[in-house]
């Protein structure tokens, strides 16, 4: 089969690749029909995730038609379905807390070994992210397989469209999430910094919840533009002074929940054995931290702050005793994708969720490499990029 | 016995001197390399130590292990990977067993790399149960061979954790988690 595979910074190339095989008894093979590249994806790109080998095959947002399935699947051949980026076993203690990501089993025994190292306990699975959580192949190819496809993938009702429900697999659960996590009080005002596809679903969802108020933080005006448009105001923290703009915006009060979806960009994986490699970039490092530090210091006393944001490790100047001064709550976490899923497809059926208007490419997988390079050098522009195997002309923008 | 100030279990001490009563706690040591480790898997202690109990159903989990031969109830022979694409074999006898509980083992004097140890299970109400295995070894061949088994993943600590966690990825989801793509990977991975 045809897939995207990393080799090093910068470097991504469609590759001819074995395809996947029924491995164990719970396991499905997907074939691709629609799979995105993430924001997450472009941390891999940008070679700052370590645990990465060449040949890894990308990817974790994806869906497409169940092509096999080993005798312990509940899946049936034909149907259409949509794989949640965390593996997750349904059978173990956080599992039956509905706390996939935390999942004890979908990490293979080996690899538990690094994430016990660094984290204190390994966390779950995920597909096409580094050996640190897994090594498991991502789906940014023809073919995939499924581990535990009893308990993850959800089968798409008639009359969808790929894109209307590829999303569930990650960022729109992981948007939900971070709302979910902000405790939102009916009449809150709610500030969101980052206006990526998870920062817009933190809005959307936001509202949902019962926000009165939400402030999207962003410097790309195409990005705020779409924030503006499900009714959230914007700073763009190139204009204005962010800190001064939120006080000035509540009353001098402060955001009552405050999201951060920014997390580490590019710089900030300090995971213990690439500090040295970072070191001469530290100044950089820390400043990427910016964005959290930032929602704490403005988030109002007693308030909550959520964070979505990726982080990989031990960071520098973290406002404590603001944090603790105030009183502040922080909830974080990787989504628990599968406990959201199904009210989430329901919400999208009803058309309480909006996820089409992300999309702003839609390119062959041969094409996949220039996905990566647009989608990394204009941020501003290039809101999503969604991949189809089965296209066969190169990009097309979204009209 | 060294004098304890905590409750801490004896394989996670500073002190040598506990760890070493604690070798000699065991009904026959066999080395004197203490590892322990414990695990909680969402499953009755009856059906975990059933599973375990029946050893020829070892390399299910345990990887490194190529087969666990049993003459009688109480004798078992193994057959382990070793660095190099070598073997090694021993004889092990249950020293104590009591059902549902504990089963505690010790290699034949001779054995390619002696150890000896124990395996508890004890209930931990709606998590399941919670299993203890503390094991005694020598390592092979001194130092240089423990650095040597370390680089080659086959030091009996680095093993024993992953197999217990094999054993609940196995007894909570039915199958072991792999994250190979091809039956070829997963057979170059198990080698």
């Amino acid at each position: 089969m045809r897939a995207l595979t990393w080799h090093g910074k910068h470097d991504v190339r469609v590759d001819t690749v074995d395809d996947p095989e029924i491995l164990n008894p719970r396991d499905a093979i997907i074939k691709i029909t629609s799979t995105a590249i993430c924001g997450s994806d472009l941390h891999l790109y940008d070679g700052f995730i370590p645990t990465m080998k060449a040949g890894d095959i990308l990817g974790h947002e994806f869906m497409g038609e169940v092509v096999e399935t080993g005798p312990g699947s509940t899946l049936v051949k034909g149907q259409r379905v949509v794989v949640p980026f965390t593996i997750a076993c349904g059978s173990c203690y956080h599992c039956g807390k509905h706390q996939y990501s935390a999942c004890d089993n979908g990490n293979p025994a080996d690899n538990q070994d690094i994430g016990m190292e660094l984290y204190g306990q390994p966390m779950s699975g995920l597909f096409g992210y580094s050996h640190l959580t897994g090594g498991y192949a991502g789906g940014q190819a023809e073919y995939v397989r499924v581990p535990f496809s009893d308990v993850g993938p959800i089968v798409v009702p008639e009359g969808l469209d790929d894109d209307d429900v590829l999303f569930l697999s990650d960022i729109l659960p992981t948007g939900w999430q971070a709302a979910e996590n902000a405790d939102i009080e009916p009449g809150d005002t709610v500030a969101v910094w980052g206006c990526g596809p998870v920062g817009l679903f933190a809005v959307q969802s936001a509202f949902l919840m019962g926000a009165a108020r939400v402030i999207a933080i962003d410097h790309f005006p195409r990005r705020l533009e779409l924030a503006r448009k499900f009714g959230a105001q914007t700073i763009n923290f190139e204009e204005s002074k962010t800190y001064e703009a939120l006080m000035e915006m509540t009353g001098g009060i402060g955001p009552d929940a405050v999201i951060d979806a920014v997390g580490l960009e590019a710089h900030g994986f300090f995971v213990d054995n690439v500090i040295d490699q970072v070191k001469a970039s530290l100044f950089l490092g820390t400043d990427r931290i910016h964005s959290i530090r930032q929602a704490i210091v403005a988030c109002r006393k007693g308030g909550r702050v959520s964070m979505p944001a990726v982080y990989g490790g031990i960071v520098d100047k973290f406002p404590l005793g603001a944090f603790m001064e105030k009183g502040l709550t922080l909830k974080t976490g990787q989504t628990s994708v599968q406990h959201y899923m199904p009210a989430l497809l329901n919400a999208i059926v009803e058309g309480k969720i909006d996820t089409t208007f992300l999309i702003s490419h839609r390119m062959s997988l041969e094409d996949a490499p220039k996905g990566y390079k647009m989608f990394h050098d204009n941020q501003n522009e290039v809101t999503k990029v969604v991949l189809k195997p089965g296209f066969t002309e190169t990009a097309v923008a979204a009209e | 016995m060294a004098r304890r100030n905590d409750d801490a279990p004896p394989t996670t001490s500073k002190s040598q001197e506990t760890r070493d009563s604690a070798v000699q706690a065991l009904p026959e040591t066999r080395g004197d390399t203490l590892f322990g480790r414990t695990v909680t898997i969402n499953r009755s202690r009856a059906e975990l130590y059933e599973y375990w109990r029946d050893f020829a159903r070892l390399p299910t989990f345990m990887e490194n292990v190529v087969r666990v031969d049993v003459p009688s109830r109480e004798l078992s022979h193994w057959v382990v990977k070793a660095p190099g694409g070598k073997t090694v074999e021993w004889d092990a006898r249950i020293t104590e067993e009591k059902d549902g509980e504990l089963i505690a083992w010790a290699s034949s004097g001779d054995a390619d790399v002696p150890n000896g140890g124990r395996i508890e299970f004890q209930d931990a109400g709606t998590r399941g149960t919670i299993v203890t295995a503390t094991i005694v070894y020598d390592p092979p061949a001194g130092v240089l061979g423990k650095l040597i088994a370390k680089m080659f993943q086959r030091e009996p600590a680095i093993q024993a954790r992953r197999d217990l966690r094999r054993f609940k990825q196995l007894m909570e989801t039915g199958e072991v988690a792999t994250s190979s793509r091809t039956r070829a990977q997963l057979e170059e991975e198990k080698a």
